[in-house]
């Protein structure tokens, strides 16, 4: 288990310093410079301007001086965002973010496993069928054609919600629901595929053979088995939610990080987008790891190994 | 070879057969359409924001645009990348799949693990990255060359490109897992036995055999591909004003609706005819892998 997380944890800093070090690479050789705007700096203040961000120098020692910052934990100013630092930044914004994922998550999770369920205690009838267009319609439509069209029916026309910004209860409803569709419906199909297959084997029909009724034999007995597939799913699925929101964010105006990341690459902006890389790729290996962890706990059978 | 059952098993399913129509509708529109249209409709007119009328079916926009033009013509460039990134995807990852799974042992063994590495990076981030930074050197190397076309269509060029780098991963292991069971068969023992090249027995035996397995993949990669653009797009990083994409017309939607004063035409036909495209596209393949599925 030890030997296991060590692993694991090295494999991540491989992958963070790989893709920080090209992230930094492409921003760096990429024509343009963070502080080109509509008039031309003269050179001497440009200059200073380099300094002080520390980008003078080959591209080597820009290189090598950024990943020594980045090793004690600064993630050194935004050339944009004047003397705020990335740190300040994420800061400020990652709780939204994370907030609106942490409540799709629940939403995706609840709603995915019950919709995939009821599906498959009722195979190939009419709510069998429904539930997988459903599912089918919400994996193909991406947040950008539902959030508009349901701002424009819930927000607009019906004047139910809030078409955007961020505060109460009320303006989570939209946003959550719209990023947790998706993901819901791929547990959904997941759920059901990995249900009917264990609905079918013995211990099923041992407990059915006992007089339990049909819902706590799927609740109690069948589910603890047929949710395996679904838990290693979680993993990046929670990562993805809970980074991956910058559509959302921008179709209902959510100060999050998402704004940022897209600035920052427009921007040149490339230490606050180095610092937002570093964050998605931690919390996407962190996830998995965690779900490798709740894997072998729901299903002893299963030896962890890595 | 495709199997002629396959064909029976799609005819038998409706919504397939739907799909397949609906398909055909929107891209014959598509790419015909704007040629019976004057051409007059995608410049801007006098009639700013007009609704839906007998003249503009679909409304026209800020700069009095007819909406419907602006949706084929827009929907010409979606259908484009869609079509050739899938396409771009599948060579890469159809030949690294055959070649790890043919190969075998340690070459297996590291181009897999290399897929696992970049399924493990955030895919779009590296497409938004390197459409800035290949757009301006392939703009300046083709007004150099004196490509005028190249320069004027760079964008889409890079789109393809880049959306069909980051598509392939899955088709990789595909095929893989594909050529690890279809190797030990006895006709690939029979073709070894005969003497025939390696290469020979990779394009005229595997990969006949992996045409069902394509072509499943291809119709579930184009709508992949589309959903790429168009998010690119819709931030306003992808296809540029004045041309169009489905994405950056439901840009324009999204912003074109507020409590004030909603031009809801601008929005509802873009996210429609999107809409349509993928999910008929996503019935077709699923479809498609059903039917090609034998053993269910």
């Amino acid at each position: 288990m030890v030997a296991q997380l060590i692993k694991r944890l090295a494999s991540l800093l491989v992958v963070l310093f790989c893709v920080v070090s090209l992230t930094f690479l492409l921003i760096r050789i990429s024509p343009g410079g963070p502080f080109d705007g509509e008039r031309k700096i003269p050179a001497a203040i440009e200059k200073q301007l380099l300094q002080k961000y520390k980008l003078d120098g080959s591209l080597w020692q820009q290189y090598t001086g950024y990943l020594g910052d980045l090793i004690q934990g600064d993630l050194r100013l935004s050339t944009k965002y004047r003397n705020r630092s990335v740190n300040e930044i994420l800061a400020q914004t990652l709780p939204v973010t994370l907030t609106l994922g942490a409540v799709a998550f629940t939403l995706a999770t609840f709603f995915g496993i019950w919709l995939g369920t009821v599906a498959a205690m009722h195979r190939q009838t009419w709510q069998d069928y429904g539930a997988m267009f459903l599912a089918l319609a919400a994996i193909s439509l991406p947040s950008y054609i539902t959030g508009p069209l349901l701002i424009l029916l819930f927000a607009l026309t019906l004047g139910w919600l809030p078409a955007g910004g961020w505060g109460g209860v009320s303006h989570l409803v939209l946003p959550a629901v719209v990023l947790a569709a998706p993901a819901a419906a791929v547990i959904a199909r997941l759920m059901r595929g990995s249900m009917v297959e264990t609905l079918q084997q013995d211990f099923v029909r041992t407990a059915r053979a006992k007089g339990l009724s049909e819902s706590a034999v799927v609740y109690r007995h069948a589910l603890r088995i047929a949710i395996l597939p679904v838990v290693s799913y979680l993993g990046p699925l929670a990562a993805h939610l809970l980074t991956g929101s910058i559509i959302v964010e921008t179709v209902f105006h959510i100060p999050g990080a998402g704004g940022f990341f897209v600035h920052s690459i427009l921007n040149r902006d490339g230490f606050l987008l180095g610092g937002m890389v570093i964050v998605y790729c931690v919390m996407l290996v962190v996830f998995n790891l965690g779900v490798d962890l709740a894997y072998g706990l729901l299903d002893r059978r299963i030896k962890s190994h890595a | 070879m495709l199997d002629p059952r396959v064909f029976q098993r799609i005819k038998k399913n409706p919504a397939a057969i739907a799909s397949a129509l609906i398909l055909l509708l929107i891209v014959l529109a598509c790419v015909a359409g704007p040629f019976f249209l004057p051409a007059s409709l995608g410049e801007p007119g006098p009639s700013q924001y007009a609704p839906p009328s007998r003249d503009h079916p679909f409304g026209t926009d800020l700069n009095g645009r007819d909406v419907l033009y602006r949706l084929l013509t827009g929907g010409r460039i979606s259908l484009l990348v869609g079509l050739c990134g899938a396409l771009v995807s599948l060579c890469i990852g159809t030949t690294w799949g055959l070649v790890a799974g043919y190969v075998g042992g340690r070459t297996d063994a590291l181009l897999m693990r290399l897929v696992d590495i970049l399924y493990s990076v955030p895919r779009l981030i590296f497409i938004l990255i390197a459409i800035n930074a290949f757009n301006a050197g392939l703009q300046e190397w083709a007004s150099a060359e004196g490509w005028a076309w190249l320069a004027q269509t760079s964008r889409i060029a890079i789109l393809i490109v880049t959306l069909g780098f980051i598509e392939w991963l899955t088709m990789a292991r595909i095929v893989r897992g594909q050529v690890l069971s279809l190797k030990e068969r006895q006709f690939i023992t029979a073709a070894r036995a005969l003497g025939q090249s390696h290469i020979n027995i990779l394009l005229r035996h595997l990969l006949p055999n992996l045409a069902g397995t394509i072509l499943v993949y291809l119709t579930l990669a184009i709508p992949a591909v589309i959903i790429d653009e168009s998010f690119l797009s819709f931030l306003g990083l992808g296809i540029q004003a004045p041309q169009a994409s489905w994405g950056s017309l439901l840009a324009d939607g999204a912003g074109a609706i507020n409590p004030v004063r909603s031009f809801w035409w601008l929005l509802v036909f873009p996210a429609t005819a999107m809409a349509l495209t993928l999910l008929a596209l996503n019935f077709l393949g699923d479809a498609l892998r059903d039917a090609f599925d034998t053993r269910s």
